[in-house]
């Protein structure tokens, strides 16, 4: 707590029964929202739960049918974007709005009145530089922006907003495209920042997070608030999981013991380059049976990417990869595909779905030229969509139609769609990477349990995720990667944070990366 | 009041599509009309000249399906690769390789001319042709596919290597009399015409329309299937919507950009082969009143459909057929410019909409 948070002054934003419809839906339905001053206060909700919408009508995005909103006391009533910026009001959006080839000082200035004619550089850079010194915000104002990680982006971005005044934040999501040490020095900033007397919203839908940064919280759900400003003493991730999703969570996953079978996947000595041509994965030697989930745990950019895309046929490499005994080492994906390889992809819009196409289209994508959804030389749409109906049910995609474009689906239902997609195929393999990235607490237990469900059957996975406890949850063994390498692989029974995360940074080796029995035997076996 | 451009948060209106098309020829002949007022013409007296040397008689009619023929067939096959987001603009080059291929029947000679059939003929004229369409479109897919080249500057150099290698043949050894064209095919060779029947029935007498109409409104339904129904214009809409995700999918992306071009390239070929054998008889300069890149434009007004596209060649035909009947004949090509021009900025309402917001009330009303 700080000097300003439990002041009883003017709230610097308080927002009464904003009710915003769209045709058909109801965004927001009387939701009240106060923020006070020099507070972190957390908006937390699932995907759709009405917080973007909230935001936009504060950002003057949105004009509600009912609901008064005051800032500092005043009513105000924004038009636009710009009516909110006047008023010190700024938002910092998930996706970036800089233009990379310029440096940070003329991101900054970008649409700002000033300078008006001859450009001093120099005297700018310096103001930002004071600037980001003020909120403890590490940053070189010369630099240009495409040399920038995505941590330091969104330092530009929230230094545009200070620079142009603002004392209230809007932060959506911000550490959603974060690697875990960013996000850490980002809630530092933020902390700083409030005790320095800017009031921030922080939306989000990671709960631990929330529990981190924030002084109160808001929670939404289905466009009603759940809970207005209550505070974080006392409360459990159980509780504030309900009333997000309306029921309860299980955050313990049920996991059968299982012995696992024969090897599905081993890779022997594979390496290979990344786009920009440099070693990302230097001589692995891993193994995966079947009834197995094998979890790769690393920093990203460690060479998780570069591993699945070799093992999915994406990317040429050195080495051998054998699926079931067959080596698809530098084979397209169509054959990894007819061996039984199903791919959760990291990037579901950009890889892993059509996003103008419907949702027919997008589940046949990989058995549009087998029977029955074949018919000769033909796709056999009236099939396909009944196929596509089926899995909608049993998967639970909500959208009103198969005909439904893909685009159009919430991140959670575009993933089920992936997994319907993947798991109808019944596949020998899965490899799935950040399978629950980025969804809400209902949709990533749903992923979760489908994985394990699979396992049962005996399908061998291979899960690649940023996201340790889950790693830990699901995975048998955990194989930690570091620079390319596997530098070990932990029993995942046994696996603890502090022993993972020495090895993630590379200060510790664990013990061989594939456990020596059938293992080798079973593919010479095969191979001959 | 003021005019606010708003993203569109849900799709557009099936009807906007078929909206802005015809807006955009209407709006186009309202501009053209204002420009031939501004330099002192009679717009509506143009205008109706226009559309009687167009559509006044049988006669005329046919003249423009003429015109319309090898737009039905380029325009078809540029719908095909913009599918697949290929650019293909090189269906000039296409047509011409495709005339040149055909003409090589009767120019080597690859057969007795005079002795063989001519269904024969003919037929071995349309498979060059095909052949030839295809084989130009063969180089682009093969650099696009291969190395990545972009096909937009190849195509189009392309097209320019087409036309000096017709007029190698055409100057030279093919040259009939030292004139920039090979001498006149046998007719026994030409595709059949409307006149032909002319003995039988005089209303026939004199119209110009031969039977590759015909082949260009059987490849607009089979076009039709193959989009719509095959397993390859799924692939074919797949890569066009999200290449990565279909060759995660397993789709052979390389085979298939080379397959697009060659069909593309092959329906040019055709609109080339068509065009010699049946209106102008013979090898020469200029058979092509840039066909090849109205095609564009007719496959980019008609928003790729196939059905859509017939009807476009058939209005752009007409501007043809009407261009050529007034002085200056430019005006039709200024409507089709401007034609292109509101076709391609509309697109912009397909993915906003204009409102009227009134700043006071801040209520806020729908204009588009």
């Amino acid at each position: 707590m700080n000097e300003y948070s439990n002041n009883q002054r003017i709230p610097a934003v308080e927002m009464r029964d904003i009710t915003l419809r769209f045709p058909g839906v109801l965004a927001n339905d009387h939701v009240n929202f106060t923020l006070h001053e020099g507070e972190i206060h957390a908006l937390l909700g699932e995907n759709g739960a009405g917080k973007s919408s909230l935001m936009n009508v504060l950002m003057g995005l949105y004009q509600p049918q009912e609901g008064t909103i005051r800032v500092f006391g005043k009513e105000v009533r924004f038009n636009s974007p710009k009516d909110a910026i006047a008023a010190g009001i700024g938002m910092v959006h998930q996706h970036f709005m800089l233009v990379p080839t310029m440096s940070v000082t003329e991101n900054i200035l970008i649409g700002l009145d000033k300078p008006k004619l001859a450009l001093n550089l120099k005297h700018y850079d310096e103001e930002v530089r004071h600037l980001a010194e003020q909120f403890g915000i590490r940053i070189d104002p010369s630099a240009k922006v495409w040399q920038l990680s995505v941590g330091e982006q969104q330092r530009v971005e929230i230094l545009k907003i200070l620079y142009r005044g603002a004392r209230i934040l809007v932060m959506d999501e911000p550490t959603a495209v974060l690697a875990p040490q960013e996000a850490d020095e980002l809630i530092a900033t933020l902390k700083g920042m409030a005790s320095q007397g800017k009031s921030i919203i922080f939306i989000s839908h990671k709960l631990n997070e929330v529990q981190e940064v924030a002084d109160r919280l808001t929670i939404l759900r289905r466009g009603k608030a759940t809970a207005e400003g209550i505070g974080l003493e006392g409360i459990t991730r159980e509780r504030l999981a309900s009333l997000m999703v309306g029921r309860e969570v299980i955050f313990n996953m049920h996991k059968v013991d299982r012995e696992p079978g024969e090897v599905v996947l081993q890779l022997e000595q594979v390496s290979a380059v990344n786009n920009k041509n440099l070693p990302a994965l230097k001589n692995v030697d891993l193994c995966l049976r079947a009834g197995e989930i094998l979890g790769i745990a690393g920093v990203a950019g460690n060479g998780q990417s570069e591993l699945v895309e070799v093992v999915t046929g994406l990317r040429e490499c050195e080495g051998t990869i054998w699926l079931d005994g067959k080596d698809i080492a530098n084979k397209p994906p169509q054959v990894s595909i007819g061996g039984g390889l199903a791919h959760i992809p990291e990037d579901r819009i950009g890889v892993g779905s059509a996003p103008n196409l419907s949702i027919t289209k997008n589940v046949i994508m990989k058995n549009f030229e087998s029977e029955p959804i074949s018919h000769r030389w033909q796709v056999n749409y009236t099939e396909a969509g009944r196929h596509a109906a089926e899995l909608k049910q049993k998967y639970d995609i909500l959208a009103p139609s198969v005909e439904t474009q893909a685009r159009k689906l919430s991140g959670g239902n575009l993933q089920k769609l992936i997994l319907a997609r993947e798991l109808s195929s019944a596949p020998h393999l899965i490899v799935a990477m950040q399978p629950t990235r980025g969804l809400d607490v209902g949709a990533i237990e749903a992923v979760q349990q489908l994985l394990l469900d699979q396992r049962e059957t005996g399908c061998a996975i291979l899960l690649v995720s940023e996201d340790l406890d889950e790693l830990m949850a699901l995975s048998d063994r955990i194989a930690v990667m570091y620079e390319g390498e596997v530098v070990g692989v932990v029993d995942g029974k046994e696996a603890d944070l502090n022993t993972l995360g020495l090895m993630m940074t590379g200060s510790m080796r664990g013990p061989g990366s594939c456990p020596p029995e059938p293992a080798a035997a079973g593919s010479q076996e095969r191979e001959g | 009041m003021r005019l606010q451009i708003v993203k569109r948060s849900e799709d557009p209106p099936k009807w906007l599509p078929i909206a802005t098309s015809l807006g955009a020829v209407v709006l186009a002949f309202v501009i053209s009309g204002g420009i031939l007022a501004a330099v002192g013409a009679d717009p509506l007296q143009i205008y109706r000249y226009f559309f009687r040397s167009a559509f006044g008689s049988w006669g005329a009619f046919s003249d423009v399906m003429v015109k319309a023929t090898p737009l039905i067939l380029i325009g078809l096959g540029c719908a095909l690769a913009f599918r697949m987001k290929l650019w293909n603009i090189g269906a000039e080059g296409q047509f011409y390789i495709g005339a040149f291929f055909s003409s090589m029947v009767v120019m080597v000679p690859l057969v007795d001319v005079n002795t063989t059939p001519p269904i024969v003929t003919i037929g071995l004229m349309m498979l060059l042709g095909i052949f030839g369409g295809a084989l130009y479109g063969f180089i682009p897919g093969l650099l696009k596919a291969k190395f990545g080249i972009n096909e937009i500057i190849t195509t189009l150099m392309l097209n320019y290597v087409a036309v000096f290698w017709n007029n190698y043949w055409i100057f030279g050894k093919w040259s009939d009399a030292g004139f920039q064209m090979t001498p006149t095919f046998p007719r026994r060779v030409w595709l059949p015409r409307l006149a032909d029947l002319a003995k039988q029935n005089p209303f026939f007498s004199g119209m110009t329309l031969h039977v590759g109409v015909i082949f260009g409104l059987i490849v607009a339904v089979v076009l039709w299937y193959i989009i719509n129904k095959s397993r390859w214009g799924y692939k074919i809409n797949l890569i066009g919507d999200n290449p990565k995700a279909a060759r995660y999918a397993g789709i052979d992306i390389a085979k298939n950009i080379i397959l697009v071009f060659m069909f593309s390239g092959a329906l040019a070929g055709l609109a080339g082969m068509t065009e010699v054998s049946g209106v102008v008889h013979r090898l020469q300069e200029r058979i092509s009143t840039s066909y090849g890149f109205s095609g564009v434009i007719v496959a980019w007004l008609a928003k790729l459909d196939p059905f859509a596209v017939v009807l476009v060649s058939i209005l752009f035909g007409a501007l043809l057929v009407a261009g050529r009947e007034i002085q200056p004949s430019g005006v039709s090509f200024l409507i089709q410019g401007t034609i292109l021009f509101l076709v391609i900025s509309s697109d912009v309402l397909m993915r906003y909409q204009i409102r009227l917001v009134n700043t006071k009330k801040a209520s806020v009303e729908e204009a588009a």
